[in-house]
């Protein structure tokens, strides 16, 4: 998929992709994809909520080797 | 949309009870809370400019998992926990503690606290104390962080009053 800017959220843990990715998308234009990669599991159902709340996006959701990998389109 | 709000009331002045105020306030304010914390009691501890007063005490408190933050897997899944008069004896007891959790905390990818702290400021979280605690401590405006508010109950319920969710933690 095609993205505008990409978050490398490894390693950290709740609350920090969150808040990353709350930076992250203040620096991209309204209808940008950011890209998201993270370790942390429970980072799946936050960034479902932090979409669902937010009004942004989350276009896609990924798992592979206990990476995760997000698409979110900015509002 | 109406932008929603939180506030939040801090009594509790350790490293471990520091967290739950600071990561509540972040995020919220991620989510687009405008975002409230009211710092009384041992509360005060979390906004003095030197934070390493902080400290995480394992006695009197039998939730807390005393495990290694280093080591070989099996070393690290025994738990330590010692009946409370030992640990009382202990001289450095705490503090020996207090690292050790700062060291899992740092393995776990888990923000510390002035880095928490920061982030609120910067997401423009609103920081009040409690004035009357601040003199029954003896504490000067001096011992805290800039950009404190400082005020009483009534403030507090002017803010909260208006609030979605209203924490005292």
């Amino acid at each position: 998929m095609n993205f505008d800017k990409e978050l490398d959220a490894r390693g950290l843990n709740c609350p920090l992709p969150i808040l990353r990715a709350k930076k992250a998308l203040a620096e991209v234009e309204s209808g940008q994809v950011l890209k998201i990669l993270s370790t942390d599991p429970g980072s799946v159902k936050d960034f479902a909520a932090f979409a669902k709340q937010t009004g942004n996006e989350l276009l896609s959701t990924a798992e592979a080797g206990g990476e995760f990998t997000f698409f979110m389109k900015k509002k | 949309m109406e932008q929603k709000k939180m506030a939040i009331i801090a009594t509790k002045g350790t490293l471990d009870w520091a967290y739950p105020p600071f990561i509540l306030a972040s995020t919220a304010a991620a989510l687009g809370y405008e975002t409230q914390i009211f710092f009384t009691f041992y509360g005060l501890q979390l906004v003095r400019k030197d934070l390493s007063v902080l400290k995480v005490s394992p006695l009197g408190n039998p939730g807390m998992p005393m495990k290694m933050p280093f080591g070989p897997k099996w070393f690290k899944s025994i738990n330590w926990n010692m009946p409370n008069a030992i640990q009382a004896i202990i001289p450095g007891y705490e503090n020996v503690a207090t690292a050790l959790m700062k060291q899992t905390i740092a393995n776990n990818g888990v923000a510390t606290i002035p880095d928490l702290r920061e982030l609120c400021q910067e997401a423009e979280v609103k920081f009040i104390a409690c004035q009357m605690t601040v003199e029954l401590f003896g504490f000067e405006h001096s011992d805290f962080i800039d950009g404190l508010e400082y005020g009483g109950a009534a403030t507090f319920f002017e803010f909260a009053g208006e609030t979605d969710i209203c924490l005292f933690i």
